[in-house]
């Protein structure tokens, strides 16, 4: 492969690390910081790209319109379609806390991960919907139209990368805050935070809510970026369970160890491929299998060996005095 | 100050408090005693909110406040530590401290990103507080280490801290000298009775210690099989045959 090739493969490696990262921040400040035990990030994934792209694309007209169903059409700017992501997931996540928050942690995660399958089926099954099986495409793509499509991912990468700083440094400014100290008692003792005053099911719902809609921009980027999405990406394996991984191979309660796990992880997962390329044609078929084994056998020897991570949870959080 | 009424409890079959009445004169450290099982911290956990009685009325200065979560019983000004200490084990001691003011600006989301100056100013403020009592429990040289390395008699002393740092009126101290020594027992006697004296605080606390009942305790309530057995002054309740018969099985007589 010649260097601009392996330049192209890079960026765009980073791009889905990136978009990764933007779900282990999510799931930071449910888990790491809370201890909301979401098992359905694929749900807020799949609902934050179907929202961003039925935001941005026009309602299908003329022949299209017999091929292509969906609910609505509105032809907005990419921006709409991120925030109309975000909101959307934080909607559901407060559907989904209503009933749940009030009960132990097992029920989220049961709950989660339930919501997380009809979401996909639901839209796996009504055509009407968003187009079934098939999935929706060409979801614009900001500023396409200043580099030639081939070069487009540097742009992308960028816009990426800008919105990972920026929620990152929203959450690290409010977790940093009072409201993080909150979030980290609840996840410490749950009993005794309601007995220092503190609201718990609000607070709950607050980390619930705030972590789904970074989600719902994540899935929002990763549709943009593919211009094509369709029920069968969203699967509790790539959805949730890779995301997990990099949570805690990165650091749970550490926004940066979020990010690095998400670009470590993905880039061992990427890796993992071109080394199964070079098995014989009849394991070739079964290397995504494989590249999942090593994986989780990889989760095992960081839950066994490195309990908090690459970069662990930091003992003084608060830096807003002294 | 806090007046309990009939209150009653059951798990499954078990009438963990049985028709309980008792109240709690302001000012006093009331001792609450009691043989296993007679209901002593299943009380406490209807009064605090943990648990809702299935019959009976709990009010602290005039006012209901059964049925109510942790949280309000909070913001009514009632603390109460725990047997086996809470703390947050994988946050400072400081921190500790720190989050028990209710209500603060920077709890709310949007004020730590459009109001830092507020919530810095209060953030502050609540540190020197949290300083100060810190210095009175005599913990100030471990404030940066996490609560969940420090030893037991230490936990004993962060949750007094922590009490404090609530602002309460009344306080329940659930087995505060549990499972420490007789120099932190001293200690702890001493500073319990300063906060009585010069915060007006109220206590209410579960002891099985006698000496430390006997010493710091007036009056003394004993619960038995789910409800008030006896009140009094400690030496009354010592010589109380009733008392004897149910909390020490009679082989004192």
């Amino acid at each position: 492969m010649e260097f601009s090739g392996i330049l192209s493969y890079v960026v765009s490696l980073a791009i889905m690390a990136g978009i990764y990262a933007i779900f282990c921040l999510g799931l930071n400040i449910q888990w790491g910081y809370t201890g909301l035990f979401n098992i359905g990030i694929a749900g807020f994934f799949c609902i934050g790209a179907y929202t961003s792209a039925m935001i941005t694309t026009p309602m299908p007209s003329g022949i299209y319109a017999q091929y292509v169903h969906q609910i609505f059409g509105l032809n907005l700017p990419f921006i709409f379609g991120l925030l109309g992501a975000a909101i959307v997931c934080g909607i559901i996540a407060l559907l989904i806390g209503i009933p749940t928050l009030r009960l132990g942690e097992d029920y989220l995660a049961i709950a989660t991960l339930g919501i997380a399958e009809t979401i996909r089926l639901i839209f796996n099954n009504e055509q009407w919907l968003a187009n079934g099986p098939r999935g929706l495409m060409d979801m614009p793509q900001p500023f396409h139209n200043l580099v030639s499509p081939q070069n487009y991912n540097y742009i992308y990468l960028v816009i990426t990368i800008i919105a990972m700083i920026i929620i990152y440094m929203a959450i690290e400014k409010a977790i940093r805050s009072p409201w993080g100290r909150v979030l980290r008692a609840i996840r410490e003792d749950e009993g005794s935070a309601s007995m220092s005053g503190k609201d718990i099911f609000n607070f709950k719902m607050q980390s619930l809510i705030f972590g789904s809609m970074v989600m719902g921009i994540g899935g929002a980027l990763y549709a943009h970026y593919t211009k094509a999405i369709s029920p069968s990406v969203f699967t509790p394996l790539y959805g949730t369970f890779i995301i997990w991984v990099m949570l805690m191979a990165g650091g749970s309660g550490n926004n940066k160890g979020a990010i690095l796990g998400a670009y470590v992880i993905w880039g061992i997962w990427v890796g993992t491929k071109f080394v199964t390329d070079f098995l014989p044609y009849t394991l070739q078929s079964r290397a995504p299998y494989i590249r999942f084994l090593i994986i989780g056998i990889l989760l095992e020897i960081i839950l066994l060996y490195r309990p908090q991570g690459l970069m662990g949870e930091e003992k003084r959080i608060s830096k807003l005095i002294d | 100050m806090l007046e309990v009424k009939d209150v009653e409890k059951s798990f499954g079959g078990l009438k963990a408090v049985a028709g309980c009445t008792l109240s709690v004169q302001e000012g006093t450290i009331t001792g609450l005693i009691g043989p296993n099982g007679a209901g002593k911290t299943t009380l406490f956990n209807i009064i605090t909110g943990f648990l809702k009685p299935d019959k009976g009325e709990i009010s602290f200065n005039g006012k209901r406040i059964d049925g109510l979560a942790p949280h309000q019983i909070y913001a009514r000004k009632i603390y109460r530590t725990f047997q086996i200490t809470r703390e947050f084990a994988q946050m400072t001691v400081l921190e500790n401290l720190m989050i028990m003011p209710y209500q603060q600006i920077g709890e709310r989301i949007w004020n730590t990103w459009f109001r830092p100056k507020a919530v810095l100013m209060q953030e502050k403020e609540i540190k020197e507080k949290a300083l100060e009592v810190l210095e009175f429990v005599e913990l100030i040289e471990l404030k940066d280490e996490y609560a969940g390395s420090l030893s037991g008699g230490q936990k004993k002393l962060l949750e007094i801290a922590r009490s404090l740092m609530a602002d309460p009126k009344l306080v329940l101290l659930d087995e505060p000298g549990a499972g420490i020594n007789k120099t932190l027992m001293k200690k702890l006697v001493t500073k319990i009775e300063m906060l009585r004296e010069e915060r007006n605080i109220t206590f209410l606390l579960i002891e099985h210690d006698m000496d430390l009942v006997m010493s710091l305790c007036n009056p003394v309530i004993v619960m038995s099989e789910g409800k008030k057995l006896a009140e009094g002054l400690p030496d009354e309740i010592k010589r109380n045959p009733q008392v004897l018969e149910a909390y020490l099985g009679g082989q004192y007589r």
